[in-house]
């Protein structure tokens, strides 16, 4: 069996450095299967989140070898093992130990978000009829597994540090999974505009690359959202129509 | 003088998976204070990664359902172990639960009249699972956790519960610390409701993660309260197999469902070569016949892969056992062969099963829409678990509740697929309700400060002792065990065995010791959740030797014969006077008159 080494961020909120492990790997390995046996045989103390293993809850997101990623669903055949792997928290969140960070600000941003809102139920048995097709734009929003890895290299996130003024690609995901619901009749552009502030995501497309759900978060949900607030509060023909016919854009 | 923060509500949930949430929005809008507690994160609870559906029958794909066939479905899948009552209510309110929350924003797949679809699953008549692709879990616990931010209830994440409070017999709180400082938390609250969920850590390969130790299990046990049906573990017929590193991660039944076989290394379909009884008046003659079952032919018969999993899982064994497995000791699941029978089968499949298709491809290097899955058994879920009133979910201990999957009843000897869902919609709501009603009546109970004084200390005893064992080693240790000894196929002389095992183990979790400090110490949690999952292993095995019989997942090599007489009785566990396991046989009271007219009905 071949080894390899794992540089692994140790420490605790005040201070922390690269620690090298070296341990045993075999075929069909994740990260994250390293990272529990260094913490089952050398580290018993290691800090990390995981649940499912199978990509499916987006408990396990961290940055390997500098990418963000699931630690769960990256197999060590992706990764060049003859250097060490460097296995980091995300940069993002505050951190807390090794590699969990605080990811608290993400749940309160969801509180922010105005709730869904159905029209009133219009079939004889009191729910709705909706086509298939109707449901698919939106399922692909709500497969979104809250990793936060979007959250997590978005610059407006991470470099600018604008956590009080930009919700990110994640809850721009959900406002738009909102919006666009087949039954919904909220209406959040207001806030998209202001204290969500969409105008500040620039379309560098980085979220939708790290997304592990495949979501086509920018050209799907951010630019229609964009184009939503556009018609309604910078287009003066629509804003006229809209204050006679009073419907939702 | 021991320190820990205090927090009094009216309700206290443990538990943040479909059971705790649903629980909490019901509480929360009966007007009262609630706080949720949750080992991991909000919505990474178990509920997230349910993958096939929930069953519920509204009949949208045929008509023929309604919910006297599910419910003599749930009982026939129980072997008549169920609590009859609670089958009844379950049946009976699914559909309206499913409906809600669809008006809670779920986004449910659709038929072609636009009404929420549902797909066929093991054991139920009609097809029945309303689904979102194979992620309805997903779907479930977002929108009730959407639906919860707004409600305004308290949560707790990361924190765990060690230990239930009481004062005389009802209940007054918990006790429990904080992941991220490893600070104690005294929660005062006028009713508790347990939904911690299952005990699958237990053995080694299991589709469950690292929060199922079986806590709630071993907290209303120590607590006073009786649980039941510990014996009946349900080992999934389909995890993955290969490579190591994935082994027991869930393989949905909705594979079958869309029209997936199983096959052995000769090409044959095994499962049509043992038909149990209960089930050959529903079961396809041929492959033809089940294929046209899965592509919605209401004539047809379901086929043999769609038997309930206990059955489903002893045949792979079987093959396995006889030399025809796979490579990797298992066997094969076809999904990409019904490309012989629908154009665009690729796409087909991509759409219906998106998970799988990623899951393989990204941990196997297996694309299924080309190439069989190689699968076998995985520890999957706990039929057993508090003993419940069926009603209110009020366990022996007045004020404690129980919903989902560690309270016992629903399932009796066997769960079907997509009964777990409904049944945390169904009993959550139920429990929620009653907790709420329960503080509305009653003040809140007194704490004895000495007791928490020694729940601390026992808390921090890892830190202190310079033991020779490392909790991660204790606990895989034990899960061998029972991987080996309590598994699938059981016998008397293995489960004794078992028991020494349990016993050494025992003595060895009282000599671990952890390193590092109290902040997010993963070993000291480990080493932590040994206590309950050493108190479920052991309530497992003796559970299991007492039903000298086998019946739905109990299967003893020693007795294989189903026994009438233990038909008549569920197995329950209290802790005695002395501290040690009192186990009694509590007869099944007598069905009542109208829902043993549907069973015969449905025969
Ligand atoms: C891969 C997979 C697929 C499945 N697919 C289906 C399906 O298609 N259909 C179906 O019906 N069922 C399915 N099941 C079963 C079903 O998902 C579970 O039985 C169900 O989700 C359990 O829900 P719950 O609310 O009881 O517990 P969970 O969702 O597991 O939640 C338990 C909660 O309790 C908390 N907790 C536990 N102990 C403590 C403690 N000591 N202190 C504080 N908090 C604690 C946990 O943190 C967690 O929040 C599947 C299960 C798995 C593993
Ligand atoms: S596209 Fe917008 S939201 Fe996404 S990373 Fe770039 S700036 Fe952030
Ligand atoms: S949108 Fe994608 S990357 Fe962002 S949180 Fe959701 S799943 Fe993760
Ligand atoms: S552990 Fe769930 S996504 Fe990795």
């Amino acid at each position: 069996m071949a080894t390899a080494t794992f540089r692994i961020w140790r420490g605790d909120k005040a201070q922390g450095q690269f620690r090298d492990y070296n341990a045993e790997v075999a075929a069909g390995m994740v990260v994250l299967d390293v990272v529990h046996q260094i913490q089952m045989e050398q580290a018993g103390d290691l800090a990390v989140r995981w649940n499912c293993k199978a990509g499916r809850c987006g408990s396990c997101s961290a940055e390997i070898n500098g990418m963000p990623k699931l630690m769960c669903m990256t197999r060590l055949n992706t990764l060049a093992l003859d250097k060490p792997v460097t296995i980091e928290p995300m940069k993002a969140f505050p951190h807390l130990k090794d590699l969990v960070t605080d990811v608290s600000w993400n749940y309160k941003v969801k509180q922010l978000i105005p709730k869904f809102k159905p029209r009133p139920a219009d079939a004889p048995d009191g729910t709705w009829r909706i086509a298939q097709e109707d449901v698919e734009r939106v399922q692909e929003f709500r497969k979104c597994i809250e990793c936060y890895l979007c959250q997590d290299v978005c610059h407006v996130l991470r470099e600018h540090k604008m956590q009080e003024q930009f919700i990110g690609p994640r809850f721009l995901v959900h406002v738009a999974a909102l919006e666009m619901h087949p039954l919904d009749v909220g209406d959040r552009l207001k806030d998209l505009r202001t204290q969500f502030g969409i105008g500040l995501c620039n379309i560098t497309k980085c979220c939708t690359k790290v997304c592990p759900e495949g979501i086509a978060i920018t050209d799907n949900a951010i630019i229609p959202l964009k184009e939503r607030v556009v018609d309604r509060f910078f287009d003066p023909l629509s804003k006229l129509f809209r204050v006679f016919t009073a419907t939702k854009t | 003088m021991a320190e820990y923060l205090i927090h009094e509500h009216d309700v206290l949930i443990i538990g943040a998976g479909g059971a705790g949430l649903r629980a909490a929005v019901e509480a929360s809008a009966a007007g009262v204070e609630v706080a949720v507690i949750s080992k991991s994160l909000l919505g990474k609870a178990h509920t997230v990664m349910a993958e096939g559906g929930i069953a519920a029958a509204m009949a949208n794909v045929d008509d023929r359902d309604n919910w006297r066939v599910h419910f003599a479905d749930t009982m026939r899948g129980g072997q008549y172990l169920s609590n009859w009552r609670m089958a009844e209510l379950h049946a009976k309110e699914a559909p309206a639960r499913v409906r809600e929350l669809e008006a809670w924003g779920a986004l449910f797949d659709r038929t072609n009249d636009g009404r929420i679809l549902q797909r066929n699953f093991g054991g139920h008549r009609y097809p029945r699972l309303a689904h979102v692709g194979d992620r309805t879990g997903l779907e479930m616990i977002r929108t009730l956790q959407d639906q919860g931010v707004h409600l305004g209830f308290d949560v707790f994440m990361e924190h765990t519960i060690v230990k239930l409070l009481k004062d005389g017999e009802r209940i007054a709180g918990a006790f429990g610390y904080d992941r991220e400082r490893g600070r104690f938390h005294l929660f005062r609250a006028k009713a508790v409701v347990l939904a911690t969920g299952g005990i699958g850590r237990a053995y080694t390969i299991t589709s469950n993660s690292w929060e199922y130790t079986g806590d709630g299990h071993s907290l209303a046990y120590h607590a006073g309260a009786a649980l039941m049906d510990m014996e009946f573990v349900q080992f999934h017929p389909t995890g993955m197999i290969w490579p190591p590193s994935v082994r027991g991660i869930l393989v949905t039944e909705g594979v079958r469902g869309e029209g997936g076989v199983l096959r052995n290394r000769n090409g044959e379909r095994f499962m049509f070569k043992d038909i149990p009884l209960l089930y050959v008046n529903q079961t396809a003659n041929s492959e033809e016949e089940g294929w046209r079952y899965t592509q919605g032919d209401k004539d047809a018969k379901r086929p043999p892969e769609l038997l309930t999993r206990d059955h489903v899982a002893r045949c792979i064994r079987r093959e396995v056992r006889e030399g025809r497995g796979s490579p990797h000791g298992g066997v094969f699941l076809d999904i990409a062969w019904i490309k012989e029978r629908i154009p665009n089968a690729v796409e087909h499949i991509k759409k219906k099963l998106p998970s799988m298709y990623h899951q393989f491809k990204q941990l196997a290097d297996i694309d299924i829409t080309q190439e069989p899955m190689e699968v076998g058994p995985t520890t999957h879920y706990m039929m057993g678990g508090v003993r419940v009133d069926a009603d209110s979910q009020m366990s022996d201990v007045p004020g404690l509740f129980a919903a989902g999957e560690c309270a016992a009843g629903l399932h009796g000897a066997n769960r079907l697929g997509g009964n777990s869902l409904s049944d945390l919609l169904v009993f959550g709501q139920r429990a929620g309700g009653y907790a709420a009603t329960f503080s509305q009546k009653n003040s809140l109970g007194d704490v004895d400060t000495a007791e928490l004084r020694s729940a601390e200390n026992w808390a921090l005893q890892p830190f202190e002792r310079k033991g020779s064992e490392n909790p991660y080693a204790v606990q895989h240790r034990l899960q061998e065990t029972m991987q080996e000894l309590v598994g699938i196929v059981r016998q008397e002389d293995e489960m004794l065995r078992a028991l020494d095992c349990i016993r050494d183990l025992r003595s060895a979790r009282e000599r671990v010791s952890v390193d590092g400090n109290r902040e997010y110490n993963a070993g000291w949690h480990t080493a932590l959740d040994l206590y309950h999952l050493l108190t479920v292993s052991e309530i497992v095995t003796k559970a299991a030797l007492q039903r000298k019989e086998s019946r739905g997942a109990h299967f003893r090599d020693d007795f294989p014969e189903k026994d009438k007489q233990f038909g008549l009785f569920n197995i329950a566990v209290r802790k005695g006077a002395n501290g040690a396991m009192q186990f009694s046989h509590e007869a099944i009271p007598p069905m009542r008159q109208d829902l043993q007219q549907i069973i015969e009905e449905m025969k």
